[in-house]
């Protein structure tokens, strides 16, 4: 199949398939229907690592196109348009990564494996094609897609409070998106050429022959922006995320932290920029300053946690933070950053909800005040712990420090003041990541019941190694991810550079 | 002038069958008459058929009463299947209720006669007819179940209403006539035409007319019997008020407005924007405290009837052709949903609470997923066609520049979700009680509701040939 134009739509077919076969497993069969999720999702990674192998990082326009008409009716003209850049292979090639692993983290589900299984093979069809759609209506056809899963996800096998978490979850994110698709349908009409298709809109756009008045491109980036900014979160459209995180289930928390938050950044990066940029350069200060607000905002807010979830839940606000200022900030350093800290948060998130859900698996608590001195009795856990704190926190070496730099470092091309303010965000997590591992893992077993735990099985040790070879891969060998993003990310700066007035201390930056 | 009776063969079959179920009920035993439903079915059939003869002819039939159009098949063979559907539920509904009366079947008839002449009809007259005709047919119906209050009062709330409006309806064709001398819709629009200077009388007649379909149509602010009504008529007949009635109004109204009225589009355009914002508003924010499910529908009902009034506005090809495929949409979701609430609700709709549904999902869970999937669609929510429908609704209006309307519509939508899901919630996410009587789904409710279901997916993610055929039926 690889190499016909049919291979990316194999890629959203093979767990849409799997989806099926666990419909049609019997519900009493749980090691059947986790087996079966285990080797669609394993299949789906290992197929999309041919993306990555036959990935040209020097071509200029899409790869790996399709696009079929799938509705021509009056003046509506609908493409199933698929396709991928060096910006979404990374996020697809997360999105199977995670999943296999998420799948695996799941083994402690037991009331219900069936439709958990189902909704979890369809989350992950709507992610894929969220990242590799091409035509705005499909985009958003999968970007409402991933929602009813994860609703489920949370609501069916949440904490206590999972239907009020849920419920929050829905509507804000489709409150958001609902504009976006009033958006959509403008910049529809302003096209003359009356279609959905992205790139052909983009280069239109670009070329001056949709010529969008200032205001409506403003609107039309608020209503787009909206959307994207809630999915983030984006201070202060973030407070669904803490009690989404709270409630949902590990694997859920993984994917939602891992994939769903990126959904955000990649489209502010794939819509809003190279659509509206003159709307961008001009709200560019404002969102900063927003982003700012949530990297010190989630990080204060993360220190006063008493609830190790809720922690890691608001670090993803403040990283996040960092994901949009990287974007805002419009040269090549900044947003490669952005695109591969969205990777790296993606992993040490993702393996931190984990970690912690393996706790929560023997204690049946989040609390921080339960654990103490657990160094010594799950020496292992502890260990790997500490390599995906450190990776969160940026330590040189590991995946977190590669974004983090590269977003300061283009920020403060474009703006000292933003770099120094964010930077503080980085200290910050320090401190609340390193005191939250010295209360958790440092010192003497204080609570009886914490003395009796076991170190990771066989299984856990299985899901947490790949992200910990990976998170140090990322961090001494960039380079591999880095290469493949330069030019489409060239292609999104230079978009905006098209509108924007050269500034004087811009340094010329050269890719790897 | 001649008669052309192809173009009213299928009226002309519907109205003989009613007729003789009428006439056979005394002769049938009392507990075989739910029987007689077949006989309608099969008149259903027939009235297909009749459709098909009529194919693709266009023609001014029946001393130019009626238009033989592609517009009026569509909206025949729309309205014969909602019958259908509806035929069936009620078949199981009046066995399962004991209620066996094969008038029942006869006023089916005589309504769906009512709807196909209404969106057929080239002359005002014949509109009033058509509309009296559905009218008294559901005025009795909604009353069907004598022996219970709610029902009797929804029948003399429905009657009484529908009396008032059906007399500014004739009130507004009175004034209508006065200004230009015509009840025939071509002359009409002829006369508006000739004289661009538009007098009193006749916008005071179009404003009165629009009050009597907005009364039938349940536009805010003419909506307020319909959560009354919806509750207390049967399950089925709140299905005939919520999707036949409300579309044969609708579409009738559309006619007038394009066909006859193309020439006022600003007055009524001006009329129909707040209504439609109003309709939405008050349809979706008053369905967000319903713990009832039967009022929560009728709430869900005014606010779709809000969007359908969107693309009404819009007055383009797209927004007449997104009328007709949401009209279809809105009939596969919403007669599904009541389906799935009958069976639930079954011996006198005793569980019609939204807390009855706790642990539905699991305990049946055919009846959750089909349910789920058409609230869902309900919501509005892609891959199903009530997304489609609200595309290209929507689309028809920023096609027209309607921003700040598609914008209301959108946000109200979003309040919409909130009840929907709230129903979802309950059936997966709440505590199943204990339950007193067993729920059973029949053979043929399983069948209905699997290609309901199947249709809403399939709409939903290929919407192409419905709209392929809306798109023919939506030139005049």
């Amino acid at each position: 199949m690889f190499g016909t134009e049919l291979q990316l739509t194999l890629l959203l077919l093979i767990p849409g398939f799997g989806a099926l076969v666990i419909a049609f497993v019997p519900s009493r069969k749980i090691h059947l229907l986790r087996g079966t999720s285990l080797f669609f999702t394993s299949i789906t990674f290992l197929y999309s690592l041919l993306f990555f192998t036959h990935f040209d990082p020097g071509a200029e326009t899409m790869q790996f196109v399709q696009k079929v008409p799938w509705l021509n009716v009056g003046v509506l003209h609908i493409h199933y348009h698929v396709g991928m850049d060096g910006i979404s292979l990374f996020l697809v090639i997360l999105t199977t990564f995670l999943m296999p692993l998420a799948i695996l983290a799941s083994w402690g589900i037991e009331k219900k494996v069936r439709p958990y299984m189902f909704f979890m093979l369809l989350l992950e069809v709507g992610m894929i094609g969220v990242f590799v759609s091409l035509d705005l209506i499909l985009f958003y056809l999968f970007w409402e897609t991933t929602l009813i899963p994860m609703y489920f996800l949370i609501g069916v096998w949440g904490g206590e409070r999972r239907v009020y978490a849920a419920v929050k979850f829905f509507i804000y994110t489709m409150a958001g998106s609902l504009l976006m698709l009033a958006a959509i349908l403008t910049l529809y009409f302003f096209n003359e050429a009356q279609n959905f298709d992205l790139v052909e809109i983009t280069q239109r756009l670009s070329l001056n022959q949709i010529i969008l008045p200032f205001p409506v491109e403003l609107l039309l980036f608020l209503a787009f922006f909206l959307a994207f900014a809630i999915k983030v979160p984006l201070f202060p459209f973030h407070t669904w995320l803490p009690d989404a995180h709270v409630e949902a289930p590990t694997a859920a928390s993984v994917i939602l932290a891992g994939v769903l938050l990126k959904m955000g950044t990649y489209g502010l990066l794939r819509f809003c920029l190279p659509l509206f940029p003159r709307a961008s350069a001009a709200l560019a200060p404002a969102i900063s300053l927003l982003a700012i607000v949530g990297i010190i905002y989630g990080a204060l807010v993360a220190l006063v946690q008493t609830d190790v979830k809720k922690l890691v839940a608001y670090s993803s606000v403040s990283h996040m933070g960092f994901v949009v200022l990287g974007i805002f900030a419009f040269n090549l350093q900044s947003i490669e950053g952005a695109t591969f800290q969205m990777l790296s948060h993606g992993l040490s998130t993702g393996a931190l909800f984990l970690l912690v859900g393996m706790l929560y698996d023997r204690r049946h608590t989040h609390l921080i005040q339960d654990f103490g001195g657990l160094a010594h009795v799950m020496p292992r856990l502890a260990a790997l712990f500490m390599v995906i704190m450190l990776s969160s926190i940026g330590l040189p070496g590991l995946n977190g420090f590669v974004g983090e730099f590269l977003i300061l470092q283009g920020t403060f091309l474009e703006n000292a003041g933003r770099a120094a303010f964010a930077a503080s965000g980085i200290v910050l997590s320090a401190i609340y990541m390193l005191w939250v591992y010295q209360r958790v893992f440092m010192g003497a077993v204080q609570n009886d019941q914490n003395r009796t735990l076991t170190d990771l099985n066989v299984r856990e040790t299985v899901i947490l190694v790949p992200i910990v070879l990976l998170v140090v891969w990322m961090g001494l060998y960039p380079g591999t991810f880095l290469r493949r993003m330069d030019t489409s990310v060239q292609k999104v700066v230079d978009r905006i550079e098209q509108v924007r007035e050269p500034q004087i201390y811009r340094v010329e930056y050269r890719g790897h | 002038m001649d008669i052309n009776y192809t173009a009213v063969l299928p009226e002309i079959i519907l109205s003989l069958v009613g007729i003789s179920i009428m006439l056979l009920t005394p002769f049938v035993p009392r507990e075989r008459q739910t029987h007689l439903g077949y006989l309608a079915l099969a008149g259903i059939v027939l009235a297909f058929f009749g459709v098909a003869m009529g194919w693709g002819q266009t023609d001014l039939a029946f001393f130019e009463m009626i238009f033989q159009d592609d517009f009026g098949q569509f909206c025949k063979i729309f309205f014969l299947f909602v019958s259908t559907v509806i035929l069936l539920i009620s078949m199981n509904y009046l066995e399962q209720e004991k209620l066996f009366q094969g008038e029942f079947f006869a006023l089916l008839l005589f309504a769906t006669v009512g709807m196909l002449f209404m969106a057929t009809s080239a002359d005002l007259i014949m509109t009033f007819v058509g509309l009296e005709v559905l009218s008294i047919s559901t005025y009795v119906l909604a009353g069907f179940k004598e022996r219970e209050r709610k029902s009797s009062e929804a029948a003399w709330k429905y009657f009484l209403l529908g009396a008032f409006s059906t007399a500014f309806l004739l009130y507004g064709i009175a004034f209508v006539y006065g200004a230009t001398g015509s009840t025939k819709y071509l002359q009409i629009a002829e006369a508006i035409q000739a004289s661009p200077d538009y007098s009193l009388i006749l916008l005071v007649g179009v404003g009165l007319m629009l009050v009597g379909f907005g009364f039938k149509v349940a536009l805010a602010p003419f909506h307020a019997w319909t959560p009354d009504v919806y509750e207390g008529a049967p399950i089925p007949i709140m299905a005939l008020l919520a999707v036949a009635s409300k579309g044969a109004a609708l579409l009738a109204l559309a006619r007038i407005l394009y066909q006859v009225l193309p020439d006022l589009s600003q007055q009524w355009q001006a009329i129909l924007w707040p209504s439609a914002v109003l309709t939405m508003a008050i349809g979706n924010i008053a369905a967000l405290t319903q713990s009832n499910i039967k009022r929560m529908l009728a709430y869900s009902s005014i606010a779709h009837a809000g969007y359908l009034l969107v693309g009404l506005t819009a007055h383009n090809s797209l927004g007449t052709q997104g009328i007709l495929f949401y009209l279809v949409a809105y009939a596969l979701m919403t007669l599904g949903a009541l389906t799935v609430v009958q069976i639930v609700g079954r011996r006198e709709e005793q569980h019609t609470t939204i807390e009855d549904y706790n642990g539905l999902g699991y305990r049946y869970p055919f009846l959750g997923i089909a349910l789920s999937v058409f609230l869902i669609s309900l919501a509005g929510i892609p891959a199903t066609a009530g997304f489609m429908g609200k595309l290209f609704v929507f689309s028809a209006a920023v096609q027209s520049q309607m921003y700040g309307l598609v914008v209301i519509a959108l946000v109200t939508s979003a309040i919409g979700i909130y009840y929907y899901l709230r129903v979802i919630v309950s059936m997966y996410m709440g505590e199943f009680k204990k339950e007193e009587i067993p729920i059973t789904i029949s053979m043929p409710m399983r069948i209905i509701l699997t290609l309901m279901v199947l249709g809403t997916l399939y709409l939903g993610i290929l919407p192409g040939i419905l709209l392929n055929l809306a798109e023919e039926a939506a030139s005049f």
